[in-house]
């Protein structure tokens, strides 16, 4: 018996034009947390989707427990016990949570589905490994810390006991985290072997007990976690020294530039407001934070700030100058810069070039058209000024198609467009999401230069981190209102987390409690 | 005034069978994720090579007669919609131009193969259909009703209560989702396909056969398969809603054939084609009313393509 349940040997793994995997080697023993660390397009995912069948490795080998494996497709690492939870979840949105959960491992009787053997076994699992879901529930109208759980179920389910995790924590409040690591343990303790694949440094701190560390698609070791600190770690995943707090000259205040008064926003969910009576001003040369957990009108009041959506009472005010009866593109030209929480549906156009991109804040104006025509050549300089000065990294440069870019690159084309528009103010809603280090510090640093240069930056975060950081002032935001203010300095985690928390409510059940009004 | 109503309830019933059996066909192949636009082509194949068997299986057995040649109207149908499965689903063909290009198809080999068999100009095929229809309480039914009706129950089994169902549905909704789990997408997107074909094909024959004696495949069939689609559409790609939706359209359909005996319907002095255009009419009001809950496939249309993330 190896001491290894699983042994990738020197994994090569080639695509058009890169090399995603080279000569990779990764060890798991049995019943540990093994974390598989990164950047983005370090090659996590690659490595895993070949253990997981759905890539073939053009070099190396797999042993389970010693014994050279093939894994051709998901069923052949079905039938080894490997089991994953990809980052993207593959769930069918119009199934149930038990339909989703059985779906290619389904029971039959004379022909037919036998559900209600399913629906028992997957309680049992949910019951004993404290996975709470509605097995009869769709899964589009669950939280998407439930559809993880739906997720970690379809693995238990199929008796795996080599669980995969892919990026699990990008998506979770820091809530569901906790709860996640929990079970994590959990499973390592009842000797399940898990693989964690992270660029988070916290929680691999927090719960692996080795870590293997790639970078660029190459090997860089592994280690023991109890032998070494997060710098080491960020070291072997970078490769240089990343600061992890940033360094801010001391606050410079100028004139108001933003000034929100009893703004009230209705929901699209349930029949409450979003945002209830919230005032507060921004002043140039301050980053002023919103903190909250997901779901607690942050995005309701930008969608507002920005037009996006119509709101319900209350006034917005740039320079003095009322906003509210504009159109998103009259306020973006008042003075607005933002970078949209979501990338993909407000950030860019996917199916567009970079540059394309680069320029779709101001296409109109005449440094980009003549006549009528767009001037291409302005264009192009543009984008090859801004991929330059804010490091985009592309396929094909200027003329890539935005979507085949890696999430970080497109999240700093979109900073890179924003900022360079020099506007008063930039609302930066949670510009660092789903990033790797490398890209959290670039782009921290960025939003301080526009700080430091005399502008507002109002910035929406779920990362305490992020929060404590970089902002001048913090706003809590709990229930659609602001339920605190405070001075980075003088205030702790800990304190922001419970008037975030609301005092003792917690996320989920505010969710279930927006579900049970949905339902009404 | 009882013997228009007799009629009606004749067309309607035939049309209805038609029109369900062919939506439940585009209803299959649009869960795994295929749009078959090429319902109409499919039909008009099936339709044919289930009249030739007819002729052939002139003077046996009714039952043989009815079975051989709604087999071969079936088998038919599923071959040529191979065509559509290999362009859509091996080579990520456009599904809507793969489909149109096979409804042009479909009519040029029909009236070539008819006038071959004919040996002269005309496409048109002469046959006898007493075999398929029976009478019953005094309305002339034709086998074809009993046959879509054991479609649509095992329409519904199949999609809700089967393995095969649940694997086919994942395919249109989210191909990725359903390939993490070990399911061949491409093979369940033939399936759906295939079943479509099988449909289409017996469709297109229970379109011509029982109604007339003789048959003009230059007209291929008068676009019944685009009615199906919106059919299908109207029903939601829900085998029950279906059944109601063929109901709905064909009585308009119907209406339209026998306004002109019908004595308070000829006093309005409508003409025919307002009643062909009623069923259209209605829903697309319907649709535009209920067009946010559409319960379209997510992944139909789209190629599935393994190596994408």
């Amino acid at each position: 018996m190896s001491e290894y349940i699983i042994e990738m040997r020197n994994i090569t793994k080639v695509f058009p034009g890169i090399k995603a995997n080279d000569n990779i080697t990764l060890q798991l023993k049995k019943g540990e947390i093994h974390a598989l660390l990164g950047e983005n397009g370090a090659g996590k995912s690659t490595l895993m989707s070949v253990l997981f069948g759905l890539y073939q490795p053009d070099e190396g080998k797999i042993f389970k427990d010693g014994k050279e494996v093939k894994i051709n497709n998901p069923n052949d690492a079905n039938a080894l016990k490997i089991g994953m939870v990809h980052q993207h979840f593959k769930l069918v949105e119009v199934f149930t949570v038990l339909e989703n959960i059985i779906l290619g491992a389904e029971d039959t009787n004379m022909g037919l589905l036998e559900k209600n053997r399913a629906r028992k076994k997957v309680l049992m699992l949910s019951q004993k490994y404290g996975l709470n879901v509605n097995p009869n529930a769709l899964v589009e109208d669950i939280s998407v810390g439930m559809q993880q759980r739906v997720e970690i179920l379809k693995m238990l389910y199929r008796n795996n006991d080599i669980l995969i995790f892919d990026e699990p924590t990008a998506v979770l409040t820091p809530q569901e985290i906790d709860d996640l690591m929990e079970i994590m343990r959990g499973f390592a303790r009842e000797g399940k072997s898990i693989l964690f694949i992270t660029h988070k440094l916290n929680e691999i701190m927090a719960v692996a007990d080795r870590c293997t560390v790639l970078r660029k698609g190459k090997y860089m070791g592994t280690v023991d976690i109890k032998d070494v600190t997060k710098e080491d770690l960020s070291q072997m995943m970078v490769g240089r020294q990343v600061s992890f707090t940033v360094d801010k000259m001391d606050i410079q205040t100028g004139k108001t530039v933003l000034e929100v008064k009893n703004l009230t926003v209705p929901s699209k969910l349930h029949k409450n407001n979003a945002v209830k009576n919230v005032s507060f001003t921004v002043r140039e040369g301050e980053i002023v934070c919103i903190a909250g957990i997901e779901g607690n009108g942050q995005t309701e009041f930008v969608q507002a700030l920005t037009g996006l959506e119509k709101i319900k009472s209350g006034s917005i005010k740039l320079y003095g100058k009322e906003l509210t009866k504009l159109s998103i593109r009259q306020r973006a030209k008042s003075g607005m810069a933002h970078i949209p929480e979501d990338r993909h549906k407000h950030g860019l156009v996917l199916d567009y070039t970079l540059e394309q991109n680069l320029v779709l804040q101001r296409y109109w104006t005449n440094e980009f058209k003549k006549a009528g025509f767009i001037r291409s050549k302005a264009i192009r300089k543009h984008a090859v000024r801004l991929i330059e000065q804010f490091d985009i990294r592309s396929g094909q440069g200027p003329i890539t198609i935005s979507r085949s870019m890696s999430g970080g690159n497109q999240q700093k084309a979109i900073v890179g467009r924003e900022i360079d528009r020099s506007e008063p103010l930039v609302v930066a809603v949670q510009p660092t999401r789903g990033l790797d280090v490398g890209a959290i510090e670039f782009i921290h640093q960025e939003l301080v230069k526009t700080r430091d240069s005399g502008k507002a930056v109002l910035l929406v975060s779920l990362e305490l981190d992020e929060v404590m950081n970089l902002s001048d002032r913090i706003l809590v935001m709990y229930e659609g209102k602001i339920v605190g203010e405070f001075d980075p300095k003088k205030t702790t985690v800990q304190e922001l987390g419970l008037y975030m928390a609301g005092g003792k409510r917690t996320n989920e059940q505010t969710n279930e409690q927006t579900k049970a009004s949905l339902a009404k | 005034m009882p013997n228009e109503i007799l009629l009606l309830i004749k067309y309607t019933l035939l049309y209805s069978s038609v029109l369900m059996m062919v939506a439940l066909g585009g209803m299959f192949a649009e869960r795994s994720g295929i749009i078959n636009i090429a319902l109409e082509g499919i039909m008009v194949i099936g339709g044919l090579i289930g009249v030739l068997a007819t002729q052939m299986t002139h003077g046996m057995n009714p039952v043989i007669q009815v079975a051989v040649s709604v087999i071969a109207a079936g088998l038919a149908g599923m071959i040529y919609s191979m065509l559509l499965a290999f362009a859509s689903i091996n080579l990520k063909a456009d599904q809507t131009i793969g489909g149109t290009a096979l409804n042009i198809l479909a009519t040029a080999i029909a009236m070539v193969i008819a006038k071959r068999v004919n040996g002269s100009q005309s496409s048109k095929l002469d046959y006898t259909n007493s075999s398929f229809i029976f009478n019953v309480f005094g309305i002339d039914v034709n086998v074809f009703l009993f046959i879509g009706l054991v479609f649509l129950i095992l329409s519904f089994v199949i999609l809700y209560r089967t393995r095969l169902g649940l694997r086919l549905r994942a395919c249109g909704e989210h191909p990725q989702a359903a390939d993490s789990v070990g399911i061949n997408v491409y093979k369940m997107r033939y399936i759906g396909v295939l079943l479509s074909g099988f449909l289409g094909g017996i469709g297109g024959f229970a379109y011509i056969v029982p109604a007339v004696q003789s048959w003009n495949f230059e007209v291929g069939v008068a676009g019944m398969g685009f009615l199906a689609l919106a059919v299908m559409i109207f029903g939601q790609w829900h085998p029950i809603k279906i059944f109601f939706a063929a109901i709905f359209f064909s009585l308009f359909k119907s209406l339209a054939n026998i306004a002109d005996s019908v004595s308070f319907l000829s006093r309005l002095q409508w003409p025919k084609e307002i009643y062909n255009m009623m069923p259209f009419i209605a829903s697309m009001v319907v649709l535009a009313l209920t067009s946010g809950r559409s319960k379209a496939p997510k992944a139909e249309g789209i190629p599935y393509d393994k190596g994408s993330r």
